[in-house]
């Protein structure tokens, strides 16, 4: 691997959340390269969500930078954000239900076109949204079921629609909450293979419980527990050090 | 402004301010509780001054005149959550906003009818008319303080039911998950029932007690809604506490800015209301996610 | 959208046009006032539309924007003399936007019931506004005893004076409001206010300026039932505070309910339902107002989707913003 900081796409320095006397983030530092998987991991409560949500711009940092290409993110809301290339998924689905999966990620490759707010001209002028979302829908394997209502498709597609729509925003870095979360076996098999494809010529961070696949599709392992990390680098590496075995299992046996 | 006159606006703004909060509380304990926005609890603020006139007219005692009035209520209220209001849980903020809009017009076509237009006044009771001597200098309408006495009992007896006996505690778990409550098989449906009455008899009761000192008018059920409203704002909606604050503020705002700005005091409130919505979207105690 | 669809609701429209051209030389003056009336109400609730059914945000304030404009009017036109509409209706119409921008840009900043209290507060703060105060006869309104005048160098090009005129004005007025609200609606911009209704979350993420998209919407929402406001106060000759009440904007909000909160030309069809219904119970008892409010709360328990929910055979849909939920077309259109 090399360490070419050139490769940096998002950098965290560190971060702090401060809930009224809570802590859910203390002093977290992370980059994430293009090209890469970063996995975040860490027993519930471990604050995983909260620096998620501050990277999105979902929550106000208390303290800290977060830069992306050396451009700083920290006081930008969510959608300048995005706009800048930041795209991100939830944990709980979050789509346009009542909408076709082709006007879902229409909507999202508008938001990326030159004057996303025209308030004149039909939708379907714009070739180059066109473009990206015919290509974003074949990218995440929705292209057959495109006309479908977003309501209407089972659960491992809504999370293949979160992903085409973040697809179509053509983003330099994508975050990832939980995408696998209530999976069975054969839609996580699609979703893991969809997101190693993610990483060509981007950079991804991925918040996961499900092991096997974190440990399939990470790169780079972060673990986190009570709001700071503790340890950070190499998968192989991070799993065999005692501070994770202790703070994920007590003391006993390897991470499954 | 001297002193004694500072004294006596202070007095009648902290009078004003608790009928706003009871009234107030009656609202955002049904929206906290229910979930439901409630248009026409102005009108039956409306309803409760104009029944208790009725029944102070036709039986002399202003005592049964409050009770009954408030009784009356009870029940519409029991009979609108039973017949109405519980088409709306889970249903869009529009749907909730246009049922009690209808509900306000037959209401106030109801009042027209049995009571016509006019403008009425009520009487204090014997025992509590006049004034009292608070300090040497210093004499205050002896009603107007039973009015804040009045308050603070039926604020302490709400305060005392939610947080001490069976049923508070099941109106506090319906308020954190309603889902749940049903689930366990307590009997939601019918606390519901009783949180709605009780908000509405909350309303009317502001309405039977404030008639001796304000006219009883048709117009009153509006006046006091959007007060309520803005209380509610200021507060946060679903703070009980928060009420108080908004109730007092306006209160404050109110009377002490008919006196030195009779132009414009009635709008005062909604400047004030403005400016809260830059500092706090939800309310100085807001905490429910809308 | 199909292009059958499409052609079928150009078809309903043109007759519909037709129809209403004809209409004021088959009847009686008074129903083509009442017809103009029903006109002027409707550009109303489509306006209210654009950020009720459109935009997800129920708003108690548009009342007050179409008061605000009919003052504008009141306030400009001469005691004996015409008011130029050239610049009176222009002014009327900035007004109107310039007070929903400044209580958008506070009242967003709210959600879901807050919004709701928060606009219904700031309606009655401009009614007390105009009641309490003598700058514009207070309680009393402000009669205006000339119709504006539609003239350019000195010629007069219609004469709203005339029933007539006014009619043809009127409709003129509406036909470019359907047209501009449809093409905003179709547009990328309209699109955008959709997804923010339906998730704002969602919206925001993918980089959309959610507040600056709604605020936008409430604006020209504001401006256009000022453009209804303005006519509404020439027609009926005088303007009072009422006119500004929250009732005004709560029968509006019935008149969209009505009409289906998804259409562009609902609610102009909930105008001419709920204004025809006031019509007849006014007719037929004195306290019609509870037959209103009955009929009202029946309507929100038994009709939440509007009238479409009893006419299913007048199928298809109105070219709208958001893809129906029907079966695939586009599937239709990939293997054909």
């Amino acid at each position: 691997m090399r360490e070419r900081s050139s490769d940096i796409a998002l950098a965290a320095r560190g971060l702090s959340k401060q809930f009224g006397g809570l802590r859910a983030v203390a002093d977290v530092s992370l980059d994430v390269r293009i090209g890469e998987i970063h996995a975040v991991i860490g027993p519930n409560g471990a604050g995983k969500s909260t620096l998620i949500n501050l990277l999105s711009g979902d929550l106000v940092v208390s303290a800290g930078d977060i830069s992306l290409d050396g451009a700083a993110l920290t006081h930008l809301p969510p959608h300048h954000r995005a706009r800048a290339g930041v795209g991100r998924s939830y944990q709980k689905t979050t789509i346009f239900a009542d909408f076709t999966a082709h006007e879902n990620v229409r909507l999202a490759a508008q938001a990326h076109a030159a004057r996303p707010l025209r308030m004149i001209g039909s939708v379907h002028a714009d070739a180059g949204v066109n473009r990206r979302t015919a290509d974003a829908l074949m990218l995440a394997g929705l292209h057959e079921r495109a006309a479908v209502v977003a309501r209407q498709l089972s659960h491992g597609e809504q999370r293949q629609l979160e992903i085409a729509m973040v697809l179509a925003t053509a983003p330099r870095v994508i975050l990832l909450d939980e995408p696998l979360a209530g999976m069975g076996q054969g839609e996580a098999r699609c979703i893991v293979d969809l997101i190693k494809s993610l990483k060509a010529g981007r950079a991804v961070l991925i918040v996961e419980h499900d092991m096997d696949a974190v440990f399939e599709l990470a790169d780079r392992l972060t673990v986190m527990a009570d709001g700071a990390v503790i340890a950070s680098g190499a998968p192989d590496e991070v799993r065999m050090q005692p501070a994770v075995r202790s703070a994920y299992l007590g003391d006993d046996g390897a991470p499954a | 402004m001297d002193l004694v006159t500072f004294g006596v606006q202070l007095l009648n703004a902290i009078q004003y301010g608790m009928v706003l909060f009871l009234v107030a509380s009656g609202l955002t304990l049904v929206f906290g509780i229910l979930g439901v926005i409630n248009l026409a609890h102005g009108a039956f603020y409306m309803i409760g001054a104009y029944l208790a006139y009725w029944i102070a007219t036709y039986s002399g005692s202003f005592a049964l005149a409050v009770a009954g009035s408030v009784a009356i209520a009870f029940v519409l209220g029991w009979l609108m959550e039973a017949v109405l209001v519980k088409r709306l849980y889970g249903r869009d903020h529009l749907a909730q906003v246009l049922l009690t809009f209808g509900v306000i017009l037959v209401l106030d076509e109801g009042r027209q009818i049995l009571f016509g237009k006019d403008v009425h006044s009520v009487a204090p009771p014997e025992w509590l008319a006049g004034t009292i001597q608070l300090t040497d200098n210093l004499s205050y309408s002896v009603y107007r303080l039973a009015i804040c006495v009045f308050c603070l009992i039926v604020a302490a007896a709400i305060f005392w039911v939610i947080r001490s006996t069976k049923i508070g505690m099941i109106v506090r778990a319906g308020a954190e998950n309603r889902e749940m409550t049903r689930v366990l098989g307590i009997k939601s449906d019918v606390v519901n029932r009783y949180v709605f009455a009780v908000g509405i008899a909350l309303a009317a009761f502001g309405g039977a007690v404030v008639a001796p000192v304000s006219t009883v008018f048709p117009g009153m059920g509006d006046g006091m809604l959007i007060l309520s409203f803005v209380v509610v704002v200021l507060g946060g909606l679903g703070s009980v506490a928060g009420a108080a604050i908004g109730a007092l503020l306006i209160g404050l705002t109110d009377t002490f800015g008919k006196v030195f700005f009779p132009n414009v005091a009635s709008i005062l409130i909604y400047v004030l209301m403005a400016a809260v919505l830059i500092w706090r979207p939800n309310g100085i105690l807001g905490r429910r996610e809308i | 959208m199909g292009d059958a669809d499409i052609r079928r609701w150009i078809v309903i429209g043109l007759v519909c046009l037709a129809a209403a051209i004809v209409l004021p030389f088959l009847v009686p003056a008074y129903y083509a006032q009442f017809a103009a009336k029903v006109y002027i109400m409707g550009m109303l609730a489509m306006a209210l539309n654009l950020v009720v059914g459109h935009g997800g945000l129920v708003s108690l304030c548009h009342g007050a924007f179409f008061g605000l404009a009919g003052y504008a009017l009141a306030l400009a036109t001469p005691r004996y003399d015409h008011a130029a509409i050239w610049w009176t209706l222009p002014l009327a119409v900035a007004a109107a936007g310039a007070v929903a921008l400044v209580i958008g840009a506070l009242a967003l900043r709210t959600r879901g019931i807050y919004f709701i209290m928060v606009t219904l507060a700031f309606g009655e703060m401009l009614f007390f506004l105009f009641f309490d105060t003598q700058f514009a006869g207070g309680s009393d309104g402000i009669f205006i005893n000339t119709k504006p005048e539609v003239a350019m160098f000195g010629r007069a090009l219609v004469d709203l004076d005339k029933p007539l005129g006014f009619y043809f004005v009127v409709l003129g007025v509406l036909v470019a409001v359907i047209a501009l609200l449809t093409v905003l609606i179709r547009s990328p911009f309209g699109h955008a206010l959709a997804a923010a209704r339906d998730n704002e979350r969602r919206t925001r993420a993918l980089g959309f300026p959610v507040f600056c998209i709604r605020l936008t919407a409430f604006v020209i929402s504001g401006a256009l039932a000022g453009l209804a406001g303005y006519f509404a106060a020439a027609q009926f000759g005088f303007v009072v505070p009422q006119m500004l009440g929250w009732h005004v904007s709560a029968t509006v909000l019935v008149m969209v309910l009505i009409g289906g909160l998804r259409s562009i030309t609902g609610p102009l069809v909930g105008a001419m339902v709920l204004l025809g219904l006031e019509e007849v119970l006014k007719a037929t008892t004195e306290y019609w107002k509870l037959i209103e409010g009955i009929i009202i709360i029946v309507l929100v328990i038994v009709l939440p989707g509007g009238l479409r929910q009893l006419l299913p055979h007048i199928g298809g849909r109105m070219p709208e913003a958001r893809p129906a939920r029907k079966a695939p077309r586009a599937a239709d259109a990939g293997h054909a």
